[in-house]
């Protein structure tokens, strides 16, 4: 009786050890991942509920687990405000056992929330927002920015356009931290690429009317019409811009377009617009098949193809399980270090990752085709250039960020 | 110079006539209702996306929206008004501010959820389409055509409630119901019909709106603001304040934008502040 006890104290023992080197591996027996982006705002059709559905979509694909344990996802809305993206994060990471935020939609929320991460060990994975800082002085070892930056948009246009003969610019921008530095990034490639700004319009952000701005941009004679905002507000510029005769006189050049705004605006108000993107649809088989995969996903009610944020998403969730799957554990040094080192090669881009976190890979300059040659639904973009990585994005060295040894 | 000063002028003539359209609802709702219509910006956007559905779903184009529109919308209205808002008329005007408050809420949410935050796009009406160049800028026709439009049914408006019988009954109707009921006249219904207009004009400012600005459901909720302030500064519940105010704020909105065009999101409300400090009633309002 005795013996028997010994043995089931013994064997009780030994689970406990068991689990305990198992949790060791994976912190709390789950890795979980939280998707903190905008849900019900002006960014929610280019993440919101699509970049919940591809993080889902990736795990499912991944199997639902790593290591043995299960991949868990949750989702929030952060409304676009810093303090409530950063206090989610904050009770994701204390209460909820969350190993990764990712997507982080809007600049804003993501430089509150990366320094947070960095403070708690996890990581960050973003795809939607934009600013050059994110991988430069503000940087932090937890974080990798995945899909595109202000930097490879205003490369990726303003290069080409001037080259194709834009070599006059006028700006309409949004007038706050984003435009003004998206117009600033672009006005730099103009000038170093030989063309000249020849002035610029700030518009408050969220405006309706731009026919004030488009009649300055028209009577000061540029040939391209940079807009620096997004959202909302480059779809009703671009619609304006239809309404005074500006198009097709003076060509319109999208910084930050998506294929959910070209949707909604429909061609005949998008046609021949100029736009840098990382990711089409219907570039590849690759991009094909999993796009149609997306779209015809029962949780896609609009039946809306994917943007780059969402395609970027996908990836980098699968680079994020595939690390922790070849690390052995989901600690956030491990894992990093892992990401960084490994090569990405899938349908959504070719590249490394930098020891700044940031994922260079290939960007296409895109024009948006007429309503004539647009075959099929979403069929929209023609492939203008396609933009190497070292060309779409600065230089590991160039970095500000204290993570790069000079 | 003066080219580009006259393009800024003409295109604040132009958002003045939106601008005008929606107080005139506005401030009919609240001077005969004493109802603050909160939801005017969202039924705004519910006129804009009744015009879009009826071309997308039933293929009903430009001309008839602006009738079918505002009336389906004005019928939400005459809902609303029978089943809740008439419930607050004897309370504090605060009460309707907050239902309406959240029936924005509630209206902007399901057409996010059904239709996404980008929107849809509406075409210029075929009659419509092109511009002309007036030397000192290029006119959209269509743009020509809301001043036009917005002028007449502010006028016309303004003529039924300040110049006719029906008009006289309407304003009796808010200084004292009791009395002009007992002279038998169907007062409840006619708060009804008020309500029910009022609404549709929001709509049909919506449905004039659609082919310029891009419908979505949340083009209303930045509007509303400036429009309350439009009505504050003419006088709450001056029909005539509310449509000499819209178009005059749409004027001074355009010379910002050509003197400095940052100040232009704030300057309708820097208006406000000075008007209410020099009129509490604002420009055309009576004391009370």
């Amino acid at each position: 009786m005795l013996r028997i006890a010994r043995t089931l104290v013994v064997a009780l023992a030994a689970a406990v050890a068991a689990g305990a080197a198992a949790q060791e591996k994976v912190s709390d027996g789950v890795v979980k991942i939280g998707v903190l982006t905008d849900m019900t705002g002006f960014y929610s059709d280019l993440a919101g509920p699509g970049s919940a559905l591809a993080v889902r979509m990736a795990v499912a694909d991944f199997g639902g687990k790593v290591l043995g344990k299960p991949i868990e996802v949750v989702a929030a809305d952060h409304q676009n405000k810093a303090d409530i993206a950063s206090n989610t994060a904050r009770k994701w990471f204390d209460e909820e056992k969350v190993d990764a935020v990712v997507d982080l939609v809007n600049s804003g929320t993501a430089l509150a929330v990366m320094p947070v991460a960095a403070e708690k060990k996890r990581v960050t994975i973003l795809s939607g927002p934009a600013t050059t800082a994110i991988t430069g002085e503000k940087c932090t070892p937890y974080n990798v920015h995945y899909t595109y930056n202000n930097w490879a948009l205003a490369n990726g246009t303003g290069r080409e356009v001037v080259k194709n003969g834009g070599d006059s610019w006028f700006f309409i921008t949004a007038d706050y931290v984003f435009g003004k530095s998206l117009e600033a990034d672009t006005a730099k490639v103009v000038a170093d690429s030989g063309g000249k700004v020849l002035g610029h319009a700030l518009h408050p952000q969220n405006s309706t009317d731009f026919s004030s701005y488009l009649l300055q941009a028209q009577s000061s004679g540029a040939k391209v019409i940079g807009m620096a905002n997004a959202g909302a507000d480059t779809i009703n510029t671009i619609k304006q811009a239809k309404e005074f005769g500006i198009t097709p006189k003076q060509t319109l050049a999208g910084l930050l377009v998506f294929i959910s705004d070209v949707h909604s605006l429909g061609l005949d108000a998008a046609k021949n617009l100029y736009l840098t993107t990382a990711f089409y649809w219907d570039l590849n088989d690759a991009t094909r098949a999993w796009s149609k995969k997306f779209q015809s996903h029962p949780d896609n009610k609009k039946r809306a193809m994917p943007t780059m944020v969402q395609a970027g998403l996908y990836s980098a969730t699968t680079q994020y399980l595939k690390a922790i799957q070849a690390a052995g554990t989901d600690a956030a040094d491990a894992v990093i270090a892992k990401m960084k080192a490994t090569p990405v090669d899938d349908f959504f881009g070719k590249g490394t990752i930098g020891p700044d976190g940031l994922f260079r890979h290939e960007m296409f300059l895109v024009q948006v085709k007429t309503p004539q040659e647009s075959k099929y639904p979403w069929d929209y973009y023609k492939i203008v250039k396609k933009i190497s990585a070292a060309d779409a994005f600065p230089s590991v060295q160039a970095q500000a960020c204290p993570l790069v040894k000079k | 110079m003066i080219q580009a000063l006259s393009g800024q002028l003409l295109v604040g003539l132009i958002n003045g006539s939106f601008y005008a359209l929606l107080s005139l609802g506005l401030a009919i709702i609240f001077g005969l209702l004493n109802v603050v219509n909160f939801a005017h910006g969202a039924l705004y956007m519910m006129g804009a996306f009744a015009a879009w559905m009826l071309t997308n779903y039933l293929g009903i184009g430009y001309w008839w929206a602006l009738l079918l529109a505002p009336a389906a919308v004005g019928l939400v209205g005459v809902v609303v008004e029978r089943t809740m808002l008439r419930r607050l008329y004897g309370l504090d005007n605060l009460y309707g501010l907050l239902l309406t408050f959240g029936l924005t809420l509630i209206a902007e949410g399901i057409f996010h959820h059904l239709y996404g935050n980008s929107g849809n796009s509406y075409p210029v009406p075929e009659q419509l389409q092109g511009g002309v160049d007036l030397g000192f800028m290029f006119m959209p026709i269509y743009r020509g055509w809301v001043v036009v439009v917005s002028v007449f049914v502010c006028t016309l408006s303004w003529f039924v409630i300040e110049q006719t019988k029906l008009g006289a009954y309407l304003r009796a109707g808010t200084e004292n119901p009791r009395l002009l009921q007992a002279f038998g006249v169907n007062v409840p219904l006619m708060f009804t019909i008020t309500y029910g207009f009022g609404v549709a004009l929001a709509a049909f400012a919506g449905v004039m709106a659609a082919p310029v600005y891009q419908v979505t459901p949340l083009m209303g909720s930045n509007l509303v603001i400036v429009v309350f302030a439009v009505v504050v500064i003419g006088g709450m519940g001056s029909i005539a304040g509310a449509i000499v105010t819209g178009l005059g704020l749409g004027l001074v909105e355009g010379l910002t934008k050509f003197l400095y065009p940052q100040a232009s999101a704030v300057v309708i409300f820097v208006v406000m502040a000075l008007v209410l400090l020099i009129r509490p009633a604002g420009l055309f309002g009576r004391e009370r």
